[in-house]
């Protein structure tokens, strides 16, 4: 009997600590600033916890059922924390802070009665220096276990909406466990275990469907307002909107910011295809957001965009959701825009079109998937639908943050015999963003703009093409299909700057 | 994790029956039960077939459509010798390097990879030149190779302790003793790989008939791979489970069945190189090595028109008999489509089919007959499975050409959609291996002649659902073909030994070009005996031509 209760203690310390953290993490994950969030958190859990300790002298009779009912309540209130606290802070994030300290004060004047009462119906049969000795033996042992599962184990495999249901479980089962131990005396046995098999099959339920609770409650993790929210085969599509600024994340990558997206679709598009007059046919890979479209139907003499994109849902919700179609200018409705949905290098290797000018967006080379969207391949694949005159432009990652990434671009483009112009420039929202343009002739910026630009201008744009020390071109082998060193390269500088 | 596996480890599994977890099985793909011709091979040997009902006279006939086969037709054709015939008793040609496609990829049935070529491999260096696959000159030290036919990146990687790691050797987990037991296995192959004798040969070429034959290498093929690495007192269990994996996916036998001579051959004689490629590097395709038998096919074709009979099975070989006949050899091809036995007549007879057939349908040749009994074969599984989409995954490496599971009756998987030139992973097919190993041969092939193709899915379901736990839902189609006699076993003695240089060895008119001869089933040696058993044709019937193997 001594030792399932002592058992409990490690039980209920865990869940005790666990709580404490869980609202820890999740303020710091919430709100930010890790610092405050987590020492105002423990600082007023621990005090609630001397409070349910101080509370604990007026529980006088019937210990045992006083304790069955704490744990009872700990168990529903802290399993249901994280998620509760979840959807307060989607509901809105002004309550958030006081529903955060009214459930860390709740359950820590909850947690604090545990201990004193397990003691105290331990006292009947343990002498006092034994009973302390072990009771905060296994509190400090309960508290170690979840301090080192937590980070490890629970955080990355459950999460925290989880976590806090498991642990309530675990609550949940240390009270029905003590209702069969003391069953004979207990008074009112069977209406606890009603109680406790509730309870029980509330947090299990939860448990079941945290999934999509989880999911839903992401969906409002975003500090703006979402949008529109959606899992493709292929990615998860997010638009947010704070005040007048537009976002587009794709697995939790942004994409662009409205607010200045315009320098980085102006860089991409004006500085190749200004300097040809004569370009009629025009392909955009990847884009699906139809912002690179847009600058491209700026020239009158462009006869035709074809847009190819992978996922089907993108290029739908920018040619349809108003405010996204008031962005791109309804640039995917435009009669010169045709728009395939297709892999990339397979769609280039079935067609043989040919274009005067190419734009070549796709994400940052982060896998070996889309590494493969920058080997020498592709380019050589590319190539061919280049007529004699004919320029591409690729956007490649940041020449100050990944550095060797971006002049392993440059390198592959000209292993497969193109001459480059690689050039950058600064969007605030990404930082210092890298582009290669490509072609079978030297290329010259453009004297001047023909069409209207925010960012651009004919003087400033020569020095788009100078590489401060940082950025200057270091050696970089090329990215073949058979060696991804792109990934590689990418994964390491990228982890650098994170760090 | 999933739920399920959660409540496992929490250890609360008790619970699980509560949530209802434990989903209903799902039903096995539905799929074919295939073979190399079973039916009509075990009508050898065939008392019972129809006499012939009319002859042909064929100058040169080549028995078998495999490498050995296609290449010995390959090396007449580019010679301007039109004359010959390819018999194949399967209804296409290919051997173990067919294919079969379905809407999402083409697939192998069997071969599915070319290191690539060493210097002394001029033939298969001049059929990648003429194939546009190698560039430049054929003979360089460093060619190009074309890279979609470089296999992609990530190559190679391995399931183990519930984590892929990069590479086959394991890793985590793996003490100081032992790694550096890899390095010294890894240093004593890189000198066998540069080790060459007093006549220039290097110790282990390939095509392996190059090979040196001091009588201190030789000796390597007295004893098995695996006693001479406890010898060299290598013990560590992961370099013994490594080698032997490699053993059994090249020879379909295990490290303590093959020789050390056929054992090290396998690490040591590979030394290609490439310009645009690392060393260790192989060419591929969706595939496996369809592209290479029907390139040397097209070529074929191309150069003197067709000259392939499939569904035809060569069921007696005899010394003719005929008046007519004089120094002729007779082959009585019975047809089944057509019901009846056709007669040819050949002047030269190149037999390039496995020699496990030499007793059963050679009439005469007792020497021969004794020779081919000391040859054994491995019996050998591959299934294709078709799936909705990529499976998930368990966490470590990313998806690789090449996947590879510790400790499975498997050989693993590659993922036929690999160098496909997409970005993105949709549906694809897996080509599973299997070698039949644990057991004798003999009672492998009785398992693969008696086991219902739901036996073998089931097996196979389970072993990739370790590291892809939702394969079942995603597998729409799992067809599983079946190799009695895959290919011969390089077991102690064979390959020093007087039955195999028995074939090898140059006839009147009749010569063997199969991999048999070589002792191991390898693309590089079938295409050798094939090109070889040509041109010593070629030379007996007087005719000029510009030898490949020189």
């Amino acid at each position: 009997m001594n030792h399932a209760l002592l058992f409990s203690v490690f039980v209920v310390a865990s869940c005790g600590l666990a709580y404490e953290l869980i609202a820890g993490a999740l303020a710091s994950y919430l709100l930010g600033d890790s610092v405050t969030q987590f020492s105002t958190v423990i600082g007023s859990y621990l005090f609630a916890m001397g409070v349910g300790s101080w509370l604990s002298r007026y529980v006088e009779r019937r210990l045992v059922a006083r304790f069955i009912q704490v744990e009872l309540m700990v168990g529903v209130f802290g399993g249901f924390s994280a998620a509760g606290l979840f959807f307060v802070f989607a509901w809105s994030s002004a309550p958030f802070k006081l529903a955060l300290y009214l459930a860390v004060v709740g359950i820590g004047v909850l947690v604090g009665l545990e201990i004193p009462l397990i003691m105290r119906i331990l006292e009947r049969d343990l002498a006092f220096k034994d009973l302390v000795s072990q009771v905060l033996t296994f509190d400090y042992l309960g508290a170690l276990a979840v301090s080192i599962l937590f980070p490890v184990v629970l955080v990355p495999h459950l999460g925290l909406m989880r976590s806090a249901l498991l642990f309530g479980l675990l609550n949940v089962a240390v009270a029905l466990w003590a209702c069969w131990l003391f069953r004979e005396q207990l008074r009112n046995v069977g209406w606890l275990g009603v109680q406790g098999g509730a309870s029980m099959l509330v947090l299990l339920a939860a448990f079941a469907a945290a999934g999509e609770l989880t999911s839903l409650a992401e969906a409002h993790l975003y500090a703006d307002d979402i949008v529109h929210a959606e899992s493709t085969p292929y990615q998860r599509i997010v638009v947010t909107r704070w005040k007048d600024d537009l976002r587009l994340h794709l697995n939790n990558n942004l994409q662009f910011s409205s607010r200045d997206e315009y320098r980085y679709h102006e860089a991409l598009v004006h500085p190749g295809l200004s300097t040809l007059p004569a370009a009629r046919r025009v392909l955009v890979l990847g884009g699906g957001d139809g912002l690179a479209v847009r600058e491209i139907l700026k020239y009158p003499q462009i006869e035709s965009v074809t847009l190819v994109d992978l996922d089907p849902a993108m290029t739908r919700l920018f040619a349809s959701a108003p405010p996204l179609r008031k962005l791109n200018e309804d640039a995917l409705r435009s009669s010169k825009v045709s728009v395939v949905n297709a892999d990339a290098l397979q769609w280039l290797e079935d067609n043989d079109d040919l274009f005067d000018f190419v734009v070549v967006d796709f994400p940052d080379p982060s896998n070996f998937a889309i590494g493969k969207l920058y080997s020498a391949s592709f380019y050589r694949l590319l190539e061919k639908h280049l007529t004699a005159n004919a320029l591409a432009v690729i956007q490649s990652t940041s020449p100050l943050y990944a550095r060797q990434s971006f002049w392993c671009v440059v390198t592959t483009l000209e292993s497969v015999g193109l001459l480059v112009t690689p050039y950058h420039a600064l969007v605030p929202s990404f930082g210092e963003w890298g582009f290669v343009l490509a072609g079978r002739h030297a290329y010259r910026p453009p004297p001047a703009y023909a069409v209207a630009t925010r960012f651009l201008t004919a003087d400033t744009t020569p020095a788009l093409f100078l590489f401060p020390k940082d950025m200057a071109r270091v050696e970089t082998e090329v990215n073949r299909l058979n060696s991804q060193v792109l990934v590689r390269y990418f994964e390491q500088e990228w982890r650098q700057v994170i760090r | 994790m999933d739920r399920r596996e959660f409540m496992v480890s929490a250890g609360i599994a008790g619970t699980a029956s509560l949530l209802g977890c434990r989903g209903t099985p799902t039903p096995l793909p539905p799929g074919e039960l295939l073979g190399a011709s079973l039916a009509l091979g075990h009508r050898l040997p065939a008392h019972d077939l129809a006499p012939p009902d009319s002859t042909q006279h064929v100058p040169v006939l080549i028995v078998g459509a495999g490498i050995g086969g296609l290449s010995a037709g390959w090396k007449l054709a580019k010679s301007g010798f039109a004359d010959f015939l390819i018999v194949d008793l399967e209804s296409e040609a290919g051997g173990n390097s067919r294919a079969g496609r379905n809407t999402i990829s083409a697939y192998p049935w069997g071969a599915h990879y070319l290191p690539l070529p060493t210097r002394e491999a001029t033939a298969v260096r001049e059929l990648l030149a003429e194939l546009g696959v190698l560039q430049g000159d054929p003979r360089a030290v460093r060619p190009s190779y074309d890279e979609r036919y470089l296999c992609a990146t990530p190559q190679e990687r391995l399931y183990r302790n519930g984590r892929w790691q990069e590479g086959l050797l394991p890793q985590s987990g793996v003490g100081a003793s032992e790694r550096g037991q890899y390095q010294r296995f890894a240093d004593l192959m890189a000198a066998f790989r540069r080790q060459r004798d007093t006549l220039g040969r290097r110790a282990f070429a390939l095509p392996m008939a190059l090979s040196s034959r001091s009588a201190e290498l030789l000796a390597l093929d007295q004893l098995s791979m695996r006693d001479w690495l406890l010898a060299q007192r290598l013990d560590s269990p992961h370099l013994h489970w490594y080698v032997n994996y490699a053993c059994r996916d090249d020879y379909g036998a295990g490290s303590s069945a093959v020789s050390a001579w056929a054992g090290i051959h396998y690490f040591a004689c590979r030394d290609g190189e490439a310009q645009n490629a690392a060393s260790d590097s192989v060419l591929t395709a969706p595939e496996g090595n369809a592209w290479l038998s029907n390139g040397l096919l097209r070529s074929i074709r191309e150069r003197v028109g067709a000259r392939l009979l499939t569904g035809a099975l060569a069921f007696r070989v005899a010394a003719g008999s005929a008046p007519a006949a004089g120094r002729r050899i007779e082959v009585h091809l019975w047809l089944p489509d057509e019901r009846r036995t056709l007669r040819v007549l050949t002047e030269q007879l190149i037999w390039a089919a496995p020699l496990f057939l030499v007793p059963k349908v050679f009439a005469g040749y007792p020497e021969l007959k004794v020779a081919a009994g000391s040859y054994s074969y491995a019996p050998w599984l591959v299934a294709n499975l078709t799936l909705s989409r990529f499976p998930d995954d368990r966490a470590g490496a990313p998806p690789a050409w090449d996947n590879v599971l510790y400790d499975s009756p498997g050989l693993g998987y590659v993922v036929a959609t690999h160098q496909h030139l997409r970005a993105w992973r949709g549906p694809t097919v897996l080509t599973y291996y299997r070698a039949l190993d644990e057991v004798s041969p003999q009672q492998g092939r009785e398992a693969l002649r008696d086991a219902a193709r739901e036996v073998w899915a089931e097996q196979i379901l389970a072993d990739l659902e370790r590291p892809h736990p939702d394969i079942r839902q995603l597998t729409t189609r799992l067809d599983v073909f079946r190799n009695g006699h895959a290919m011969a076993r390089p077991v102690p003695g064979l390959i020093s030994g007087a039955a195999r240089r028995r074939f090898a060895v140059d006839g009147t008119n009749l010569r063997f070009a199969h991999a048999d001869v070589s002792g191991f089933s390898l693309f590089e040696e079938a295409q050798y005996r094939g090109v070889l058993a040509a041109e010593r044709t070629l030379r007996r019937l007087g005719a000029r031509f510009t030898s490949s193997l020189a």
